[in-house]
């Protein structure tokens, strides 16, 4: 395994009356996308402020190549906040040089417009982009110095589906160039097709880490079923059956499904609404907290 | 609809109640304002002229025009400061009494016209001696008041809200997450915000000047640096309001209460000759004053540099504090 490129030591971050990271640790390899996935609340933000340098921690540390945070790490590294606002008046090109102007080295500016789909709003007001314009616009500037390591705090929160996929393959492109990204959010589908690695973060600590397929077949051994708790009758609670109390739902994990269709009809569990699926990070969330992930 | 106005009512209200800072500046801003003025202009009825006596204390019981009400008489010590004073129309009248007394008059000036009369009708056999030099119009007095009260208000505010705009956005905060130091920002507001105000009072400069036939007696150089120096000491002073704070209404308070007792006390609109000494010794130390009053010697009466030196230490001196407190209380986040 190769020195990480990003190294969280015992971080922790402490508010009057509120420990938002407690005593996180973690390492992130070079040319990975490392994601913290975690409900609202849980500190993920908090703790990629940390990791950005722009937060300072109440103790722990955070290292870039073996060495604590300094002007170097702000040169080479890209940040897209969860929201922000660029300056009134100025085009997207205009926000972009500003922005390349304060780096050494950085890349071309049309090439970062053709990048980021935006060559043909180049010359439109900042303040005229839909959302999903703006986004690509402030991913565009977390590029404009090629950053070798790039944070992407929750990206497609507020999104629509359409843009979310269009910023997804965006993504895609750059992390098929080696970039190490830092991803943030509550989205699993997000993580599950962006992510090698994940983190998943529960009240300022991590309750789980590894690759998402890994942890999934570390936690479920074959699939999941699902059923609305209307049809579920108490009595079938008494049922020898791996069961999660879901908001509106019943699952039941099992790796011998014949076994468990039968021991429900033996039940007279109604098997019209069923559901038969593979588990996902959200059901792992719940299988490790009792809790849903967007709760 | 009385339910829903109601409700954005209750909330606005509680909104603003909660934010400390502004409600009590939104107190004390009046409350200022009234106490100065009544401080400035209240009291006994104000005199309505202002006339410089020669050896008056000496002759205040002989002379029945020294009993003349609505006037107030300044003592002077030498005839040339008194007719330094009545070219600058700090006063309307000089006059030494005696028998008979002389007097020197501006005759240009409205004030000075009725000064004369009111001597003349309690004195008819006074002598009237003339002043030489070239008289100034109010109209000339009242121009770099006009220039210097304009870049005052557009650097505080333009400065200061600029950056707390920013900040309430969060562009501050992305700035932030860049190579940029909080001492290259603040450098490129203060010269962004220079260079516009000094190109804006310029153009104002020359076309309003043209306008209103204005005659500039001194050096156009020493005068850019006038304007230079009295804008980056308001940029300071705006940077300072808005280096940390994120309330919009407080830094509106805050900056209402500097650019208010400037305006009333910096000689903007009349001179403050006769004024209590406490009033004179705070307009000192407001920049606008210094402003005005070294832009008015080179402007107005020829000044060379020697003599608004002082002015322009003082300038610099309050540009060099209020960066440097601008810049170390300065705060990228909300």
């Amino acid at each position: 395994m190769s020195a990480p490129i990003l190294e969280v030591r015992n971080l922790t971050k402490q508010y009057p009356g509120v420990t938002a990271v407690d005593g996180i640790s973690f390492r992130v390899q070079p040319g990975i996308c490392f994601g913290l996935l975690g409900p609202n609340g849980a500190g993920k933000t908090t703790t990629i402020e940390i990791m950005e340098g722009i937060l300072a921690p109440t103790a722990g540390e955070v290292r870039y190549r073996g060495e604590p945070l300094s002007e170097r790490f702000r040169e080479e590294a890209g940040i897209l906040f969860q929201a922000t606002a660029l300056q009134n008046f100025l085009t997207v090109r205009q926000s972009l040089a500003m922005f390349r102007g304060l780096y050494a080295r950085g890349r071309d500016i049309d090439e970062l417009l053709k990048l980021c789909s935006l060559e043909a709003l180049a010359e439109r007001d900042n303040r005229k982009l839909s959302g999903g314009q703006l986004q690509r616009l402030l991913l565009a500037i977390a590029l404009v110095n090629d950053p070798a390591v790039l944070f992407l705090d929750e990206p497609t929160t507020g999104l629509d589906p359409q843009a979310r996929r269009n910023f997804w393959a965006l993504v895609r492109s750059i992390k098929a160039s080696r970039k190490t990204i830092i991803l943030t959010t509550h989205y699993m589908e997000e993580a599950e097709i962006l992510c090698d690695e994940i983190a998943i973060v529960d009240r300022g600590r991590i309750i789980a880490q590894g690759a998402p397929g890994a942890l999934l077949r570390e936690h479920f051994a074959a699939v999941l079923l699902e059923l609305p708790k209307a049809d579920f009758p108490p009595a079938a609670r008494a049922l020898p059956l791996q069961l999660i109390d879901a908001q509106d739902r019943i699952e039941i994990t099992t790796d011998d499904l014949d076994a468990t269709l039968r021991a429900l009809i033996s039940a007279e569990v109604p098997l019209k609404n069923l559901r038969i699926r593979p588990a996902n990070l959200e059901d792992l969330f719940l299988e490790l907290t009792g809790r849903e992930l967007r709760a | 609809m009385m339910r829903r106005l109601f409700a954005v009512w209750h909330a606005r209200n509680l909104e603003f109640l909660r934010d400390r800072g502004t409600l009590v500046f939104t107190l004390l801003l009046p409350l200022s304002i009234i106490v100065g003025m009544g401080f400035i202009f209240g009291g006994p009825p104000r005199p309505l002229f202002k006339v410089g006596v020669l050896d008056g204390a000496s002759a205040r019981e002989a002379d029945p025009f020294l009993h003349t009400r609505y006037v107030q008489f300044l003592p002077e010590r030498s005839t040339a400061q008194g007719l330094h004073a009545l070219r600058r129309e700090r006063i309307d009248l000089l006059l030494a009494p005696g028998a008979p007394s002389r007097y020197w008059v501006n005759t240009d000036s409205p004030k000075g016209y009725i000064a004369e009369r009111l001597l003349l009708a309690a004195d008819p056999h006074a002598q009237r001696l003339p002043v030489r030099g070239r008289s100034v119009r109010y109209l000339d007095w009242l121009f770099p008041g006009i220039l210097g009260m304009n870049l005052m208000f557009s650097c505080l505010f333009g400065v200061g809200y600029v950056v707390l705009r920013y900040r309430q956005s969060g562009f501050l905060k992305r700035l932030n997450a860049t190579p940029l130091t909080a001492f290259e920002f603040l450098s490129a507001q203060v010269l962004s915000r220079l260079t516009i105000i000094v190109l804006i009072t310029t153009l104002l400069y020359v076309a309003v000047g043209a306008m209103i036939h204005f005659h500039n007696a001194g050096n156009v150089a020493l005068l850019l640096l006038i304007t230079v120096l009295g804008a980056l000491s308001m940029i300071a002073l705006g940077l300072t309001v808005a280096a940390r704070f994120a309330s919009e209404e407080l830094v509106n308070g805050l900056l209402n209460l500097l650019t208010w007792p400037m305006m009333l006390l910096s000689g903007v609109w009349f001179s403050l000759a006769g004024s209590p000494r406490w009033v004179r010794w705070v307009a000192d130390a407001l920049p606008l004053t210094q402003m005005l009053h070294a832009a008015r010697e080179v402007m107005l009466y020829g000044a060379g540099i020697g003599t608004v030196a002082p002015s322009l230490i003082y300038l610099g001196g309050v540009t060099l504090v209020f960066l440097g407190l601008g810049a170390w209380s300065f705060k990228w986040r909300t």
